[in-house]
């Protein structure tokens, strides 16, 4: 049944790919074995990441941004996170609201997923998701992370080009120049520019780029270039950035642009192979601990580990040795 | 192995702008411990049935208040059981006169919730069906 399923997804086959999702979520170790068929299929897609905080337009940018594709001929998938509740574990997925203009048109294809406990903006299924959509031969895969904060940065690991959507009005210059997502983005996106305080928003993340970059510094309220202390041989992308009314489409062409600037910059620069070759050591290690902790959990039975955790509670050792002391059975 | 959630899809089809009864519902299975996918206002019976079948859902709660049940409802699970879904239980809400609920139930409607229906005895109807659904396919 599964094997049929695989090749019902690699043939474009919705309802397929649908189940495809589910299983992903729900039992890891059937997942496993579709994603194993289904891998040769995939690394065609573009992924592009859209983040940034609860309200600031994404799923309304990624409608508008998966129309643009539409018209330029792109099968577009659309992965949308939202967060699970961490008291009930309900979840209220409302992405699609936004996404109606999308729902009848064959060539998109659009799921809601929850966290399901995962923090760092994803679900743990986002990337099977995207592996999914890839081999079923969607050409532009955008995955909305939950309305994010400060540090969930993990779409930066899923996602070939990070798109990171602020709004006028959220907070001082200083929130720009801390350390996290802003620091994860390949392209800013100011949306609802008709805003008063947009320019603003536009200046401060230019000025946060600039004191990273040492281009540019603004002093007495004017940008003065200054000459880097050490020539870079390395390409460099400098993210650009890009306002929008994602309610009135405005700024999409010009963004989608970007994306496509973004894109070129990664296959010439070699930034892309880079980039996969980091999101395969992250996979690999992620799965090998996942199967290093089942082997030694399964070497040592539930009741010396019950009680090592014992003793480790009453102080008689400390965690590190009962630690090396479960790893020993691995041998 | 993850425990496996009741996927439900919240629709309101046709042309009323009530969606207050439907905002209620979704909250009260979220609490529950169910994934709500919330699609809003005015979807015609082709955007809920492309919906249902890609986000998989379980279970389709229809709100109504228009008048156009008749038309509309088994006209959404026709499409949902020509997509082949034909284990997708589908519930509705709202405004429908009493005599048009045996109809609704033959066009394949299982229940319908008129106003005053409280959230527990939804979240049971939904909770207890899926179960029924979901036992009866793994064994098929």
């Amino acid at each position: 049944m599964l094997d049929e399923l695989v090749r019902a997804a690699i043939l474009g086959d919705k309802r397929a790919i649908a189940r495809l999702i589910s299983i992903a979520e729900n039992n890891g170790t059937l997942a496993r074995e579709a994603l194993k068929a289904l891998y040769p299929y995939t690394g065609k897609a573009h992924v592009i990441g859209v983040t940034g905080a609860p309200g600031t337009g994404k799923s309304t940018l990624v409608n508008e941004l998966a129309k643009e594709y539409r018209l330029r001929g792109f099968k577009v998938g659309i992965v949308a996170v939202d967060p699970t509740s961490p008291f009930t574990g309900g979840a209220i997925l409302g992405d699609r609201i936004r996404m109606r203009d999308l729902y009848n048109d064959p060539g998109v294809f659009i799921r809601s997923m929850a966290t399901r406990g995962s923090l760092g903006g994803l679900a743990r299924a986002t990337a099977d998701a995207v592996k999914i959509l890839d081999a079923a031969g969607y050409d532009k895969i955008l995955v909305e992370t939950v309305g994010a904060g400060q540090a969930e940065v993990d779409i930066a690991s899923t996602a070939h080009t990070t798109i990171v959507v602020e709004v006028p009005g959220l907070g001082d210059d200083i929130q720009v120049i801390k350390a996290g997502i802003l620091e994860v983005a390949d392209i800013f996106v100011v949306n609802k520019a008709d805003l008063e305080g947009a320019d603003g928003v536009a200046l401060s993340l230019e000025v946060m780029m600039s004191l990273g970059n040492s281009e540019k510094i603004l002093h007495h309220g004017i940008l003065m270039e200054i000459k880097p202390a050490t020539e870079s041989s390395q390409p460099r992308w400098r993210p650009p950035i890009c306002k929008t009314i994602a309610t009135r489409g405005e700024g999409i062409k010009a963004l989608a642009e970007a994306i496509e600037k973004h894109l070129a910059f990664l296959k010439e620069s070699g930034a892309w192979e880079e980039r996969e070759k980091l999101r395969a050591s992250r996979e690999v290690e992620e799965i090998l601990r996942t199967e290093l902790l089942k082997r030694v959990l399964s070497k040592v039975d539930r009741q010396a580990i019950e009680e090592i955790l014992g003793r480790v509670v009453k102080r008689e050792i400390d965690p590190y040795t009962a630690a090396e002391k479960l790893a020993g059975g691995l041998t | 192995m993850a425990e496996e959630k009741i996927r439900v899809l919240i629709a309101k089809p046709g042309l009323d702008g009530h969606d207050r009864g439907a905002k209620v519902v979704a909250r009260a299975l979220r609490d529950a411990g169910m994934e709500v996918i919330y699609t809003g206002l005015r979807q015609t019976p082709e955007m809920i049935a492309e919906a249902a079948l890609q986000e998989d859902v379980d279970v389709v709660g229809l709100s109504i208040l228009s008048g156009a049940h008749m038309a509309l409802l088994p006209k959404t699970v026709q499409l949902l059981r020509e997509k082949g879904l034909d284990h997708v239980l589908v519930v509705a809400g709202g405004i429908i006169p009493d005599e048009d609920i045996p109809k609704l139930k033959e066009a394949g409607i299982a229940e319908v919730f008129g106003p005053g229906t409280s959230t527990q005895t939804i979240v049971e109807y939904i909770r207890n069906k899926v179960a029924e659904i979901r036992r009866s396919r793994k064994n098929a």
